[in-house]
């Protein structure tokens, strides 16, 4: 008999993330984390009832990954399905595998998200996202697209390119506690500003790098979480918005809704924190790990995220609250500034979150973390959020 | 009343997407083509617990998971467990002329099949169950198509 | 499984070179016709989720493109991508979960590119693609396999593409209705023996979309609730080599499962229509098997006997199939549509008596890799 049920994450697993895996295909670097989720798990491939798996097709010219990757995924003779919205295809696919336990259909479901970055031209084939006609011949791919929020973010708030930066340095430092990250390193604002700009004011040492990397996360259900050795990580509650098709609506739209800054996160948050009872974002969560594609998201989201009020966030920056020891560190991993395998990096985003209030994230532990924020971004200013918690939630869904 | 639609001949743009991909064939892909194109070798790895000796080789076992650590040389004969005989291609797509086949074929030594081309059959001449052997290319450079096609091995019935 | 209904449906027609819509534009149709079929505006839609495919689009992110189309504004929107039974699922997975309805639509446009170039995508790049195996070919394998172990004949294959082409003439929405004999299936060119022009679906375009409720919120709908009785869906191996290709071990699978949650153990007694994927006239006979309606080997004598014909015992395909019509991932979902439209009792032309309990299948991946079953009753 089904019926809806409370999910908890009780395994992990994640390669090792790299600018380029040569050493392995892509269905091997799967594997790779697969295996690594079970092995955190205690459980073999015979026992996942169902998996979820996702990346963005272009980015490595694969038709049907689903059906492509058994071999690596463990999905032979099992239920599998494929779900991909862009840059927050791993934070959906969270979604994904938390509804498919959430529904009481399956028990144990594997989450993967992966991204062989180095097998293709990214700008070459981020710029196919965009609307044949409209966007995609005056589009310049990603950078340009965040340069107008960047612009917009700076004019309105006075905020500069330098508070930007030290949101790279402050994840990249992070990731000298990660030994899975890829861009780990002790830089300064000053390195920061001196990279090359690429589309002002967003400098090379701005932007996320591309990566190869997998992840895999194990759902639970609250019948079956007694059966791991690890504590689970409560999903508390998850939302989403994915307002946008063209990339000019959200400037408009700022307009018509009385400016607000990023209306997709605002009202997936809005949503998410009524839903599990946030209502002081900076108190209440004990850490963040937050999909920050460049620079400046780690300014402006933590407005939107309802960290701060509308132009705070460089203050809240620098005031230390979102570093190792602060009230709420941000990104203890390195987040996406340090590492960005994309189909990966909203998974990746849970993954940490749930080994930081299971108290199993080692040199990058954030001490006594119960409540965490996890989120993904991606397409046309998209927003994904889960909250994941040490203690069990009263509600049956959130 | 007229309708601004009425007699619109729709736009159309025509379109390529163009990416370059550079897949990479890891370890045991490497291994495995360089074979092909240094020894005009097949080879595949076998599972220690299930027995099985795959081809196209694998790095673990899509089953248990094991490593399948051992490479196992096999034959550049074997069966053909199924085949068809392309008549219509798309130009882009095809290396050979058509008429000319594809089959699943079991090599000596191999537990699974593999996909590659046909060619040197006659009309009505392949058969499930036919024996076959590779032939190479003269050029190889690392890749499946190192070997050009497989042709029905002669005077077995 | 808590009870889950589809209380709307809507599919556009199924047609070639649809040069007039955008993606936009047919998703917008399709989901505004299950709206009103169902009672509802979108306002009365708690969850959002669309279903596309990359490669076909030609665009990554494919589904940004039909985000406003939808109805997801200010709503929870995900995307699965594959054919339309494993997204719908997923919406059923939403609701079950808690979420009161949930909108599903997928979307072709098969004509806006060039089939073989992207279904040569889903082989291996390392091993396979440059072989320039595609859709057609690789299924052709497939035919073989299944023929040479069954001893089916291409005669008995055609009786398939005679039967659903036929049934086309019924369904309005249907692309290719035509009146043939087995003789001028036989008579068409092969394109990979043995497959022949009039073994294969064509080239389509269309979209369609559900809405999936509750049994609270089915309460509010326009017409009869349909019920989700049963869910399955399974992957075989991907490397051909590694498939017994004669049969389908994930359909089997995925069909015991749809049935164990629908207490279905004697599927041709319960079970009175089924719409299978037949992409190609072969499949039909292969799903009949894998689905238990039929012992294996015997789809061809099933066919041969009428008993699938629209006025037979089991009728299969009375829309036409996907023979008729295929835009790839939509004709999924439209199998469940039609499923639906035949419980309820709104097939109109091509309705069938009595369907009280109804089968529908879909795949995704090369030779019906990847299987989903869904069971459809009239009683929650």
């Amino acid at each position: 008999m089904m019926a809806a049920t409370r999910v908890g994450v009780v395994g992990v697993g994640m390669t090792v993330q790299r600018s380029t895996r040569r050493d392995v295909t892509g269905i091997e670097l799967i594997n790779e984390a697969v295996r690594a989720a079970l092995a955190d798990a205690g459980i073999k491939r015979k026992d996942i009832d169902a998996i979820v798996i996702g990346n963005m097709d272009h980015f490595e010219g694969i038709n049907y990954v689903d059906t492509w990757s058994v071999d690596g995924s463990g999905a032979l003779g099992k239920p599998i399905m494929k779900m991909t919205t862009g840059g927050t295809t791993g934070s959906t696919v969270a979604m994904g595998a938390y509804y498919h336990v959430a529904s009481g259909m399956f028990d144990r479901v594997l989450a993967i998200g992966w991204e062989k970055n180095s097998e293709s031209d990214t700008t070459g084939a981020i710029i196919t996202a965009f609307d044949p006609f409209w966007d995609r011949p005056t589009f310049a791919g990603a950078v340009a697209g965040l340069a107008l929020e960047a612009t917009l973010y700076m004019n309105e708030t006075g905020a500069t390119e330098e508070d930007a930066a030290y949101i790279a340095v402050r994840d990249r430092r992070h990731a000298l506690n990660n030994p899975y990250a890829h861009l780990r390193m002790d830089a300064k604002v000053e390195d920061i500003m001196a990279t090359p700009y690429l589309s002002w004011p967003i400098k090379l040492g701005d932007m996320c790098p591309r990566t190869d990397g997998a992840c895999a996360v194990l759902f639970a259900s609250e019948g079956a979480v007694d059966e791991f050795p690890n504590p689970p990580a409560w999903v508390h509650g998850v939302a989403d918005r994915h307002l946008w098709a063209y990339t000019s609506d959200p400037y408009v739209n700022q307009k018509v809704v009385g400016g607000t800054w990023f209306p997709a996160m605002e009202r997936a948050t809005a949503e998410l924190y009524e839903k599990v009872g946030i209502t002081d974002a900076l108190k209440q969560f004990d850490v963040a790990e937050l999909y920050l594609p460049y620079s400046f998201a780690g300014l402006r989201y933590m407005e939107s995220l309802g960290f701060c009020e509308r132009g705070g966030g460089p203050a809240l920056v620098h005031s230390g609250a979102t570093d190792m020891g602060g009230e709420c560190p941000v990104n203890p991993s390195g987040g996406v500034m340090s590492s960005n395998a994309i189909g990966a990096t909203g998974l990746l985003r849970v993954a940490e979150a749930a080994l930081q209030v299971q108290s199993r994230a080692g040199d990058r532990q954030v001490p006594g973390a119960a409540l965490a924020l996890a989120t993904g971004f991606g397409g046309c200013y998209w927003s994904d959020e889960l909250v994941l918690g040490k203690e069990k939630p009263d509600k049956v869904r959130g | 009343m007229e309708d601004w639609r009425d007699g619109q001949e729709i736009l159309v743009m025509d379109g390529r997407i163009k990416v370059p991909y550079n897949w990479s064939a890891g370890e045991t892909g490497t291994r495995y083509l360089e074979s092909l194109r240094d020894d005009k070798r097949f080879l595949g790895t076998r599972c220690p617990t299930c027995e099985i000796v795959y081809h196209i080789p694998r790095m673990h076992c899509p089953d248990c998971f094991e490593e399948c650590a051992e490479w196992v040389e096999l034959g550049s004969e074997g069966t053909l467990v199924t085949y068809t005989v392309v008549r219509k291609a798309h130009p882009q797509l095809s290396p050979l002329e058509t008429p000319f086949g594809y089959g699943v074929i079991k090599l000596d030594g191999a537990t699974t099949g593999f996909l590659h081309l046909l060619s040197e059959f006659d009309d009505g001449g392949l058969a499930s169950g036919a024996r076959v052997e590779a032939v190479f290319a003269e050029e190889r450079t690392g890749s499946i198509m190192d070997v050009a096609y497989f042709r029905p091995v002669k005077g077995v019935v | 499984m808590d009870p889950v209904a589809v209380v709307g449906v809507g599919m556009t027609d199924i047609r070639r070179d649809r040069v007039e819509d955008t993606y936009a534009d047919l998703v917008y149709e399709a989901c505004q016709k299950a709206l009103d079929d169902a009672g509802m505006t979108a306002a009365d839609i708690d969850v959002v989720l669309t279903s596309s495919n990359d490669f076909f689009d030609g665009r990554t992110i494919s589904s940004m493109a039909v985000m406003d189309a939808c109805g997801s504004y200010d709503k929870n929107v995900s995307t699965v991508e594959g054919d339309g039974t494993f997204g719908a699922a997923h919406a059923v997975m939403r609701v079950l979960a808690g979420w009161g309805t949930c909108l599903f639509c997928v979307h072709h446009k098969g004509s806006e590119s060039v089939m073989p170039l992207i279904t040569n995508a889903m082989f291996d790049p390392i091993y396979e693609r440059f072989l320039g195996i595609e859709s057609i070919a690789s299924s052709a394998l497939q035919a073989r396999a299944y023929m040479d172990a069954f001893g089916v004949t291409e005669e008995d294959c055609a009786r398939v593409s005679v039967k659903n082409h036929g049934n086309a003439f019924k369904n309005p929405v249907a692309q290719l209705p035509l009146e043939i004999t087995v003789e001028d299936v036989m008579a068409s060119d092969y394109i990979a023996e043995p497959l022949k022009l009039l073994d294969c679906s064509p080239i389509s375009d269309g979209a369609s979309a559900v809405v999936i409720a509750n049994q609270e919120r089915a309460k509010g709908a326009a017409r009869k609730p349909v019920w989700v009785k049963g869910i399955g869906y399974n992957c075989d191996a991907f490397h051909l080599g590694d498939r017994d290709l004669s049969k389908s071990d994930a359909l089997v699978a995925a069909a015991k499962k749809a049935y164990k949650d629908a207490d279905i153990n004697d599927p041709p007694g319960q079970i009175d229509l089924a719409e299978v994927s037949d992409a190609f006239s072969y499949m039909e006979l292969m799903w009949l098997e894998g689905l238990g309606l039929c012992r294996a080997g015997e789809g061809a004598a099933l066919t041969a006997s009428a008993k699938t014909a629209l006025e037979g015992a089991l009728p299969v395909n009375a829309s036409g199939g996907c023979i008729s019509g295929n835009p790839v991932l939509v004709s999924g979902l439209n199998r469940i549509i039609e499923c639906v439209l035949q419980v309820r009792g709104d097939a109109g032309a091509h309705q069938v008596a009595g369907v009280k309990t109804a089968v529908a299948q879909g795949f995704n991946g090369p030779c019906g890799q990847s299987q989903c079953v869904w069971v459809l009753g009239g009683d929650a």
